[in-house]
């Protein structure tokens, strides 16, 4: 039998890849898409209590993410490309304009 | 039980695809493994009785966001791989440590607010429709019409800022 719980435990999982993979990795783009799996890890978890509770709210939420992670994946490649076109690079380590 | 073996499978395939998106050297392969593991993700929508969710799921993520970052990989010239030059202040080591340590904690959430006495459900809202795709569309234009409507001037204001900062020149 598969409950919310089998649900939160797979998101959590996702959630952590991500995390990982913002932590570790130095290309910026890869960053990203590490963003982009921890948004539908949460997403998931929103998914699976409006299945558990029979309520579509958590739905409508989960349209809410899905916007505002296209929003944020427009803007964050535009800055990509702009920096890149200034310095040649998309490694995280050589971008230390404002770096004290 | 077959939902189990459907869970299953399906959590197999997300975080099989994750794991390739976040190791492989080549950014394109990572953006194309990003596409499955979409996909896998829209597939346990529908085992979530949400399949209005899994068409945007697919349209938006794999068909659109994915198109987005492949234009990205495309443009953006990688003739020095961004992994050669090496921080010598970085500790890559403590990243795995962090987020190890947030798995733990997460874990200990979930295990503990699986013991809790389960949550009645909510009483619904009197919707006049029936079906998935009415019921969230319903939602969407009466009791959260407003930040529907903040939704889409979000998404406006994103494509004139993509296209502000991508112009070479103003």
């Amino acid at each position: 039998m598969i409950t919310t719980t089998h649900y939160q435990l797979l998101s959590a999982a996702l959630f952590i890849i991500g995390v990982a993979g913002v932590m570790v990795r130095r290309n910026i783009i890869i960053i990203f898409m590490s963003i982009e799996l921890i948004l539908n890890a949460v997403n998931i978890n929103l998914i699976a209590f409006s299945d558990s509770l029979q309520n579509e709210v958590g739905q409508v939420f989960a349209i809410f993410v899905i916007a505002v992670a296209a929003a944020e994946a427009a803007v964050g490649l535009g800055i990509i490309l702009a920096f890149y076109r200034n310095k040649e690079t998309i490694n995280i380590d050589e971008m230390n304009l404002m770096k004290w | 039980m077959g939902q189990a073996i459907a869970f299953y499978v399906i959590a197999a395939v997300i975080l099989g695809f994750a794991v390739l998106v976040v190791t492989t050297r080549d950014t394109v392969h990572s953006v194309l493994f990003l596409v499955l593991d979409f996909l896998g993700v829209a597939a346990l929508y529908v085992l979530l009785h949400a399949p209005f969710l899994a068409a945007i799921q697919i349209l938006v993520y794999a068909g659109g966001i994915v198109v987005l970052y492949l234009f990205v990989v495309m443009l953006v010239n990688l003739k020095r791989p961004p992994e050669a030059h090496s921080d010598p202040h970085r500790r890559g080591k403590l990243g795995f440590w962090l987020a190890g340590a947030v798995l733990a904690e997460l874990a200990a959430i979930t295990a503990l607010s699986a013991k809790l006495p389960p949550t009645a459900p909510l009483p619904a809202a009197a919707m006049p429709v029936v079906g998935n795709t009415e019921q969230v569309g319903w939602l969407l234009y009466t009791s959260y019409l407003i930040p529907f409507e903040i939704a889409s001037m979000l998404l406006l204001v994103a494509m004139i800022g993509a296209i502000v900062l991508a112009k070479r020149e103003l």
